[in-house]
């Protein structure tokens, strides 16, 4: 049997060069209106008065009263509203959408609104903490008492924005008499839906959702479609006609959710053999104005409190903090790469404290097989790290060029960081919340269909879950039709996030690939459904935060080298080498396109990207303003993978979609540290910083 | 309402419409022509790139008034060519498109670039596509593209 790692051609290759892919704004309909969103100008005040011009013949307001369900958007939390009723919590809050035919006309609608506020003052402090999560490790007292050195260090993370190119889009109309049909730019078919079902306060079956091809997404698309989902459903609802609501860029950029600000201390204590006996991380978010997923973002960024290292004695706390700001959420990585920043720089910033190199310290206390996790699980798989981080300075020449890059007038830098990334849902989400579920179905052609819930964004799973299929049956190619989920069709097998669509759902439909093939009778209609089971061995307490995190871990190591200018401090890289563990890669050239996408926002994140509020309001909200990577900004990338089977991944694959962002700001401000010969604790390491850092510390 | 005539993958068009209407809106919604897209209607993300008498611009800037008595092509005319197949293969071979909403205008900007250099260097391939963002690939694998479709279809351009 062929090995299923070597590359095959991408399913959607051809539409998508072709330009022939359809994406939401793509799709029209007849007698479609448009809609747009009116929103709060203040952080926070109560609404007082609402006035509307006449309207126009076939022109609509729709806000809360249009709403046959709750006001909410379904999440974790109830407190994201669909459309604000009396108050209103950051710049950008929805308050009611303007539906007609005539954009223009919407837009002259849209200025003659007028709504009278009473302004309250707005909260933008890490004061109001809404969510408080704990866990402990051994005896954290204990190591604490007289050591050789307390070390301690205080880091902090911007924000980021997912900037895929499509911005958020859905279109929606009716169906028949009840039903309300959405398609939309989204990650997760079935949170769109059940969150619809709250809002109109409908039947299962009233509510139906498809995925059109989707131009990126991060994370981005994972949460916040469902707020436009509810919006236009209820506008539908009211209206009985399709409407389409497209987000310009600018709007897109200040009101859809980002990645979590954070600010992270670290406080390690370290015996006289310089080795770290234990640490105490306390870890705050800024969640902006509604919880949405940030508890879940809290969990995994404190489960990363060690990042790839083994430390015996823990105190790890976060707090999640409400302000009046835009609503932050999923980005790829979630949590994970604002706590791996912070901790790969800790154990640099501990080693220059103690004045020795810092490499034989790290290898001191990377982690190891049967260590115990930081929530004090087990790593039950075998930890290839050691030969990761040979190989990735073998490739870079990290040797040479560390030595070389220490004489501080060369302003050159060259940086190193370690990480691992939980594979799959937080603690116990896939049996608890999510308990996904796939089909396969055989028509009597012999044709085998793949229903999942699960998203192509660019990844590659429509390539890689057909290939495992196809690999499993061993049929042919074109045997086996995976077409965009529609929930109409397709089972709930969970989001298309965590880095879990390669190994659960891939995992599931291996399995019921498997079941078909042994139980196949030729020309006749077949389904096989697969049910996800959590490992046995797996324990997870949610409220304790102990026990096995995650089932299975990738890992990585990501080297980065740069230049920066002495004159003007800006920042040039020069190359990136990256190693990585993810089991067994499904398919050679679609891993790999996640390790050069990946590694380029992660980069990015850790000296490029700058987003900033000024009293609520978002600074850089167009794509001049807020600057990621062009092709001239990134180096030539060189990635190896290793393989390390997981026994219960498909194929052995764990997951790597996020894997390959988190270790790219801790690797670039390494090689800053080391270029200005500061230690670097915030990032973006902007030139502003560099400067602040150089002439003032 | 003006009238505005140009050549539109290579059929003559006439149009009476305002010259001011962005060209993006023009092809979009009177041609159904979908494979220019709006990333960021300001010229930054080059997702509704085309070609103007063979040069890139970004049609989401370019008033219609401006392609009067010029020729416009987009990724639908331009598939039909012998070079977008070239450059259609070495994408498929390099990996060069994962969302794929940026390919459109990537393509565009390749064949600009090709159509004056055709043997361009890392760097000038770099360069070349720099109005072009892509927030998927890192654009590791669209450079490598590139130069496979400059080796591969050597003397198309």
């Amino acid at each position: 049997m062929r090995d299923i790692s070597k590359s095959i051609p991408k399913e959607d290759h051809v539409e998508k060069v072709s330009g022939r892919a359809l994406y939401v704004s793509d799709i029209k309909m007849d007698r479609m209106l448009f809609a747009k969103t009116v929103r709060s100008i203040h952080p926070k005040a109560k609404i007082e008065s609402i006035e509307i011009p006449e309207l126009p013949k076939d022109y609509f307001i729709v806000d809360y009263k249009d709403i046959p369900g709750e006001n909410y958007v379904k999440m974790i939390f109830e407190d994201w509203p669909i459309f604000a009723e009396n108050t209103v919590n950051y710049i950008g809050d929805p308050i009611m959408l303007v539906v007609g035919k005539n954009k223009h006309i919407i837009n002259q609608i849209i200025e003659q609104i007028k709504i009278e506020y009473k302004i309250l003052k707005p909260m933008f402090d890490y004061k109001k903490s809404v969510i408080n999560k704990k866990f402990t490790k051994g005896n954290i007292k204990k190591a604490f008492v007289k050591p050789f050195k307390k070390v301690s260090g205080i880091y902090e993370t911007g924000y980021q924005e997912q900037a895929y190119i499509e911005p958020q889009g859905f279109i929606a109309y009716p169906e028949g008499e009840k039903k309300i049909t959405l398609i939309g730019s989204i990650q997760c078919p079935y949170y769109v839906k059940n969150a619809v079902i709250v809002a109109l306060g409908c039947e299962n079956d009233e509510v139906r959702v498809i995925q059109p091809t989707v131009g990126g997404a991060f994370g981005g698309k994972e949460e916040f479609p469902s707020v436009m989902a509810c919006q236009l459903a209820v506008a539908v609802r009211k209206i009985g006609r399709p409407i389409k609501m497209i987000y310009e860029r600018e709007e897109d950029m200040e009101v859809t959710t980002k990645r979590h600000p954070s600010k992270i201390k670290l406080t390690a204590a370290v015996d006289e053999n310089h080795h770290i006996k234990g640490i105490k991380a306390y870890v705050s978010l800024d969640s902006g104005a509604y919880m949405g997923l940030s508890g879940v973002v809290l969990a995994r960024a404190m489960i990363a409190a060690t990042d790839a290292y083994t430390i015996d004695n823990l105190d790890v706390s976060g707090d999640v903090y409400e302000t009046n700001t835009v609503p932050n959420g999923a980005f790829r990585g979630f949590g994970s790469p604002q706590m791996i920043f912070a901790f790969e720089m800790f154990m640099n910033h501990i080693a220059k404290e103690l004045d020795i190199d810092p490499l034989p310290f790290r290898l001191n206390h990377l982690a190891k097989q049967n260590d115990l996790t930081s929530t004090s699980g087990i790593f039950r798989d075998p930890i290839i790290m050691e030969k990761m981080i040979q190989k990735a300075m073998e490739i870079s020449d990290y040797k040479n060029k560390y030595k070389a890059y220490q004489d501080s007038s060369v302003f050159k830098g060259i940086g190193m960081s370690w990480f691992l990334h939980g594979c799959g849902f937080t603690g116990s989400g896939e049996s608890t919340h999510i308990k996904a579920k796939v089909k396969l179905r055989k028509d009597k052609n012999n044709q085998v269909y793949i229903l999942v819930a699960a998203v192509e964004m660019g990844q590659g799973a429509k390539t890689s879950l057909k290939k495992i299929v196809v690999q499993t049956l061993d049929i042919p190619s074109k045997q086996v039709t995976f077409n965009n989920p529609d929930t109409d069709f397709v089972p709930d097998s969970g989001p298309t996030v965590a880095s879990r669509t390669i190994m659960i759902v891939g995992g599931l439909l291996a399995r019921a690939a498997l079941k078909l093939k042994e139980t196949w009778i030729e020309d006749q209609e077949m389904e096989i459904i697969e049910n996800y089971q959590q490992p046995e061995y797996i324990e997870w307490d949610e409220d304790t935060m102990q026990g096995d995190a995650y089932p299975a871990y990738s890992w990585g190591v990501n080297i980065v080298e740069v230049e920066v200018s002495p004159v003007t401090y800006q920042t040039n890289l020069k190359g990136i080498w990256s190693v990585y563990d993810a089991g067994k890669s499904i398919d050679d050239r679609l891993v790999l396109g996640q390790a050069d996408g990946g590694i380029a926002q992660g980069v990015a994140y850790g000296y490029l990207e700058v987003m900033k509020h000024e009293k609520g309001k978002i600074r850089q909200k167009t794509m001049t303003d807020y600057i990621i990577p062009t092709a001239v900004d990134m180096p030539r990338t060189e990635t190896v993978i290793m393989e390390n089977p997981y026994i219960l991944g498909p194929y052995g694959a764990k997951g790597v979609g996020e894997l390959t962002l988190v270790g790219g700001a801790p690797a670039v401000a390494l090689a800053i540290e080391q270029a200005i010969t500061k230690k670097v604790k915030k990032i973006p390491a902007t030139p502003e910083y560099i400067m602040e850092l150089i002439n003032h510390e | 309402m003006s009238n505005i005539k140009f050549k539109l993958n290579g059929q003559d068009v006439d149009l009476n419409l305002d010259p001011s209407m962005r060209l993006l809106d023009v092809l979009r919604n009177h041609f159904q022509l979908t494979g220019p897209k709006e990333g960021c209607g300001e010229g930054e993300c080059g997702a509704c790139a085309v070609l103007l008498d063979g040069h890139i611009v970004h049609s989401c800037c370019l008033p219609l008034a401006n392609v009067h008595e010029k020729e416009v092509v987009t990724i639908e005319g331009f598939s039909k060519t012998k070079r977008y197949q070239a450059l259609a293969d070495a994408m498929l071979e390099e990996g060069g498109s994962q969302c794929g909403i940026c390919t459109p205008g990537m393509m565009i900007a390749a064949e600009s670039l090709l159509s004056q250099n055709p043997k361009p260097t890392e760097d000038e391939i770099r360069i070349g596509i720099s109005g072009n963002l892509c927030r998927c690939t890192g654009y590791n694998m669209i450079v490598k593209a590139i130069k496979t479709a400059s080796k591969k279809g050597d003397g198309l351009w």
